[in-house]
């Protein structure tokens, strides 16, 4: 083993070595959700605004970009959650007898509930690339514009018709919010970022950003479904299934 | 005043132990919490049984010996202070006192409410030290430190070792204490020699430990007697990432 793999090998091993991971790769799972409602919010936009985007994603550097940055989230994902299980175990093991009387000073709620949030998003996550990136509803799947562009806007708001999904997402977001609101303070402090003089503006900053990304999120099923956006547009460009073959670009 | 007490007791460190209640009858409210424990020792020792065995030296908050965890807290809610500053008049008459030992595998119980901390020991033999000679004190003004660094590592020098930190966090997490230890000399120009490979011994002696590792809820901060604040934390990861990231490229 040569001294560039041991000092890996050990700095995954070590305590910190695998904080720093889930640090970097949360930083970049952010940074992605914050692209991503970002783009969400051209649902509000109309169907052409929302569809010029899904076809400029998906044709980014021929079609190769996507799928660049589809291993890069995958990658972060992964480490993100191998890091992370593996230190929860460590910790468990650490404190393997809890006291006869608990309590908790200052850790908040969203805190102590880390692996069980971040486990329901994964649930979520999955369910969610089934849903619209997999396409396994041959509803969803088959939605196309009258030039043959798959319709994501219409596909949307089809797919939030069902009261399960929406309230899947629902919990599903907000248990990600939860996740958000210590883990990107949490990034700052890992990353040795985070002082006293600076943690009141950096838990607000988390916590800001986490209701952003719930309330934008969370907009869009719930218009949708609840207030019935986009609704009345529908029957103009939903193909029927069985004269066109799904299409996924 | 008249309390009911829960206490941990555990006869040796294999033994499974439980909680036992005692009743701590007319208790002077002037009685700090390990006086109180003496008072109910007494007692305890009139009726022929083993008195209640607790850690305690200094009692005026220095040594950081006393380590009794009160009510779920390390040191009790009361901030700022050790157990055997505590006194009994922030209890009220009838009150029931939950009384166990700081909780870590990496601290095992010895007896009762006593437990080994001798793991932090070993830490600080890992790399908590400047082993070049440093011979008598030097004139003040050939060494310039400035104020902001003589501050913090002065703050971070307050450590007592007591492990209230490791007690207070949910998973036994050391990173205060080793911060601390760390920041003191990591901040002062006689500690910057040695400055990666004692961030790196320290944090690796601490693994191996059987301490776990930060999740930044600041437990430990919230009940530290001497008020490290987890600004050491930050340091200590900000300091172990180029220290490995130096070792892997030399």
């Amino acid at each position: 083993m040569n001294a560039l793999t041991k000092a890996i090998s050990q700095f995954w091993q070590s305590s910190i070595g695998k904080k720093l991971v889930v640090a970097i790769t949360g930083a970049i799972l952010v940074g992605f959700l914050i692209a991503h409602v970002g783009g969400n919010m051209l649902i509000f936009a109309g169907r052409e605004a929302m569809n010029d985007y899904a076809y400029f994603l998906h044709h980014f550097l021929h079609g190769a970009g996507i799928w660049i940055f589809r291993a890069i989230l995958l990658g972060a994902f992964v480490l993100h959650i191998a890091a992370t299980i593996a230190l929860t175990k460590q910790n468990r093991a650490a404190k393997a007898e809890s006291y006869e009387h608990e309590a908790t000073n200052i850790a908040s709620k969203s805190s102590r509930i880390m692996i069980w949030s971040g486990l329901t998003v994964l649930a979520f996550v999955v369910f969610h690339i089934f849903h619209f990136t997999v396409r396994v509803d041959p509803e969803l799947a088959g939605m196309k514009e009258p030039s043959g562009r798959h319709d994501v806007w219409g596909m949307v708001i089809v797919g939030f018709q069902k009261p399960l999904v929406v309230l899947f997402y629902f919990v599903g977001i907000s248990l990600l919010c939860s996740h958000l609101s210590h883990g990107i303070a949490s990034i700052f402090q890992t990353l040795g970022w985070r002082s006293r003089s600076s943690s009141d503006a950096i838990n607000k900053l988390g916590l800001a950003i986490s209701i952003v990304l719930w309330l934008g999120f969370l907009s869009i099923p719930l218009a949708a479904s609840v207030a019935g956006f986009g609704t009345d547009q529908l029957e103009a460009t939903v193909t029927d299934v069985a004269e066109t073959a799904p299409e996924k670009h | 005043m008249n309390l009911t007490l829960k206490v941990w007791r555990q006869r040796h460190a294999n033994d499974t132990g439980t909680i036992e209640t005692y009743e701590a009858k007319s208790i002077p409210e002037e009685a700090s919490f390990l006086e109180m424990l003496d008072i109910v020792n007494e007692q305890i020792v009139e009726s022929g049984d083993e008195p209640i065995h607790f850690d305690h030296d200094c009692r005026e908050g220095i040594c950081g010996s006393c380590s009794l965890t009160i009510n779920g807290v390390p040191h009790s809610r009361e901030k700022g202070i050790t157990t055997c500053q505590v006194h009994m008049r922030k209890f009220s008459d009838g009150d029931t006192i939950w009384i166990e030992p700081f909780r870590g595998k990496a601290f095992p119980v010895v007896r009762d409410l006593v437990v080994d901390r001798s793991a932090f020991d070993r830490i600080v033999a890992a790399g908590g030290y400047i082993s070049v000679r440093t011979g008598s004190a030097e004139d003040a003004n050939s060494l310039p430190v400035s104020k902001d660094h003589a501050d913090a590592s002065f703050d971070a020098a307050a450590c007592i070792g007591c492990g209230a930190c490791v007690a207070a966090c949910k998973n036994a997490s050391a990173m205060l204490f080793v911060g601390a230890k760390a920041a003191h000399l990591n901040l002062l120009p006689q500690g910057q020699p040695e400055k990666d490979k004692r961030v790196l011994a320290m944090v690796r002696k601490m693994d191996e430990e059987g301490f776990g590792n930060c999740t930044n809820q600041y437990e430990c901060e919230a009940v530290c007697p001497k008020e490290i604040s987890a600004d050491v934390i930050a340091k200590l990861n900000r300091d172990y990432a180029v220290a490995a990231t130096k070792e892997a490229f030399t």
